[in-house]
């Protein structure tokens, strides 16, 4: 029965920790020292509840039990710089002036949550730091999910915190919402972070560890959370969107064997209608705000153009192919080039991709890569050529380092030889991924 | 994990008695409050059983009954899609929920079947068949 009371206790308090963490953060501008202090929130209110029951506002009272803490070790030190008498100061008024305090609770506790999602993700720290520190904060998940998630050693993790910790303590942060100029770029790494944490958790396959899966609920939901922080923002839509359009693909993408579907090969009878239609609006809105240019928004969209049709024959490759031609413009990496060139071969014929490759194949990025001579193979075939495309296969057989990836461009190969071949768009599980 | 959260009816919900201004207010707060904490998915309310119909299946007959339907307390008026990490901060959400309805009441919360649920009971030979069927059916 205690037990149980503890576990209700500890849930109300999870459902507050990353807020609490937040506005003790602005307080203590420490985010390891807001941290301790929630937890010792934590540690009263299990003593107390059992006998008072759960508060009406538990977390106003988490806050004030874990201010009142931050504050009686503040009188206990002894005042070195007028910095720290000054946060004193603006925190003693704050106490006073606790009624209007509470009618401003819920805005500035919106931007505090925002400030501490900007600081986890913030620059000066590795990306790897950045992701860890955000599941640690924001998703509050321990060190030992965060390692089990990312299959890495625990104490790695746990020193990866610790550090991203310190560089934020030592960098004086004020734990605020960047504005102006500044805000786009820090956005930018704020989306890329919850991305990250999404397609870790989209990588993982059958019979992995469920907290790797589970990576994916959590970067929705911080995604979820952005959106409703920052509503005018495109871009952040644009993710959203991308991420429930990809999660709603989530039951139909991998085989019995853990192996991967590519899009068009799906049964999209198991596709998640409810994640569609959240992604199709977040789209709609993210496009209504002006955002139809932006990386996420575009890549919401080509999701889009899947979701959007019952079968893969009537798959809209023409607007695939447009899109891609936006996308490249802000985004040019190999994948996005590579899948253009695809995307223009689905639309236009094989004799268009081979001339899209021609312009991308002699980059130094795309040396040694293997998707761009399986789909240059796969473009020569369906163009009737057949002795280049056999070469082609081979060629990314030997550049590929995924081992059933290999085997499908060896067999690929093999059907050129016996002239086996359909005449089918198959670029290759590399790049069908993707599309 | 997905949970449905069901907001059961009473005499008062099934009457079509509007909710006041004030319930109205405290439950926009809230559901702001889930959409925020990035949890709710979808929500939405019931009409009374008086609009419902019911259909009673029985073999190969299928019987239509026009609403009200009289097991009251046995109806939903409302629900929710969350998405929460578990049963725990499925209930310290309910709690917060203002009380929905004039009088006592009720608020259940199921637990949606995920994919893993199944891994016992789909065996590839299954998984096979109905792929089968699905291509004859042209799906």
């Amino acid at each position: 029965m205690a037990d149980e009371t503890h576990r209700a206790i500890e849930a109300v308090f999870r459902i507050q920790r990353a807020r609490l963490i937040a506005g003790l953060a602005r307080l203590t501008r420490d985010v390891g020292r807001a941290e301790d202090l929630a937890q010792d929130a934590l540690v009263i209110a299990l003593a107390e509840w059992p006998q008072s029951g759960v508060p009406r506002n538990p977390g106003a009272w988490l806050m004030a039990a874990a201010r009142r803490r931050a504050l009686d070790a503040l009188r206990h030190v002894r005042m070195r710089d007028r910095k720290h008498a000054a946060i004193l100061r603006e925190s003693q008024e704050a106490d006073d002036g606790h009624a209007a305090l509470e009618a401003a609770l819920d805005d500035e506790l919106g931007d505090e949550l925002l400030g501490l999602i900007f600081a986890a993700c913030h620059p000066l720290l590795s990306r790897e730091a950045r992701v860890a520190l955000t599941l640690r904060l924001l998703g509050g998940l321990t060190t030992e999910e965060i390692a089990r998630a990312f299959l890495t050693p625990e104490a790695t993790i746990q020193q990866r915190i610790v550090r991203a910790k310190r560089t934020l303590g030592g960098a004086g942060l004020r734990f605020e919402v960047p504005r102006g100029a500044a805000r786009a770029e820090r956005l930018g790494s704020v989306l890329e972070v919850i991305y990250l944490v999404f397609n870790e958790g989209y990588a993982a396959t059958a019979g992995e560890d469920l907290i790797r899966p589970a990576l994916c609920a959590e970067a929705q939901r911080l995604g979820r959370i952005l959106a409703g922080l920052l509503p005018e923002e495109p871009e952040v839509l644009g993710l959203l969107a991308l991420m429930e359009l990809q999660a709603s693909r989530f039951a139909a993408r991998t085989r019995r064997d853990g192996s991967l579907v590519p899009v068009p090969e799906q049964d999209r009878s198991r596709w998640d209608r409810l994640l569609i239609r959240r992604g199709l609006d977040a789209l709609a809105r993210a496009e209504a705000l002006g955002g139809a240019r932006g990386p996420y928004v575009l890549q919401a969209a080509l999701a889009a153009c899947h979701a959007r049709v019952p079968r893969a024959e009537a798959t809209d490759w023409p607007r695939i192919a447009a899109l891609y031609d936006r996308l490249l413009e802000v985004m040019t990496t190999p994948v996005v080039a590579l899948n253009r060139a695809v995307a223009h071969s689905m639309a236009f014929g094989p004799q268009q991709g081979l001339a899209l490759l021609a312009q991308i194949e002699d980059l130094p990025a795309m040396q040694g890569y293997a998707p761009l001579p399986a789909a240059k193979g796969d473009f020569l075939l369906r163009a009737g050529r057949v002795a280049e495309a056999r070469a082609c296969f081979e060629r990314a057989a030997t550049l590929t380092r995924n081992e059933r990836e290999r085997e499908f461009l060896t067999e690929r190969a093999a059907a050129c030889e016996r002239a086996d071949v359909d005449g089918k768009c198959d670029p290759g599980p590399a790049t069908k991924s993707y599309i | 994990m997905r949970v449905m959260v069901m907001v059961k009816a009473t005499e008062d919900s099934e009457a079509g008695r509007p909710p006041t201004p004030e319930l109205m207010d405290a439950m926009m707060k809230y559901n702001e409050e889930l959409a925020k904490a990035g949890i709710m998915l979808a929500g939405d309310g019931l009409k009374p059983s008086s609009q419902a119909k019911r259909v009673h299946f029985d073999g190969a007959s299928r019987t239509v009954t026009d609403g009200p339907f009289a097991e009251t307390r046995e109806l939903v008026a409302g629900y929710w899609i969350w998405q929460v990490k578990d049963m725990e901060e499925a209930v310290a959400w309910v709690k917060r929920c203002p009380n929905p309805m004039f009088g006592p009441s009720d608020i259940d919360i199921r637990p949606l079947y995920e994919m893993e649920d199944f891994s016992d009971v789909l065996t590839p030979e299954s998984i096979e068949r109905e792929a089968r069927l699905r291509k004859e059916l042209g799906g």
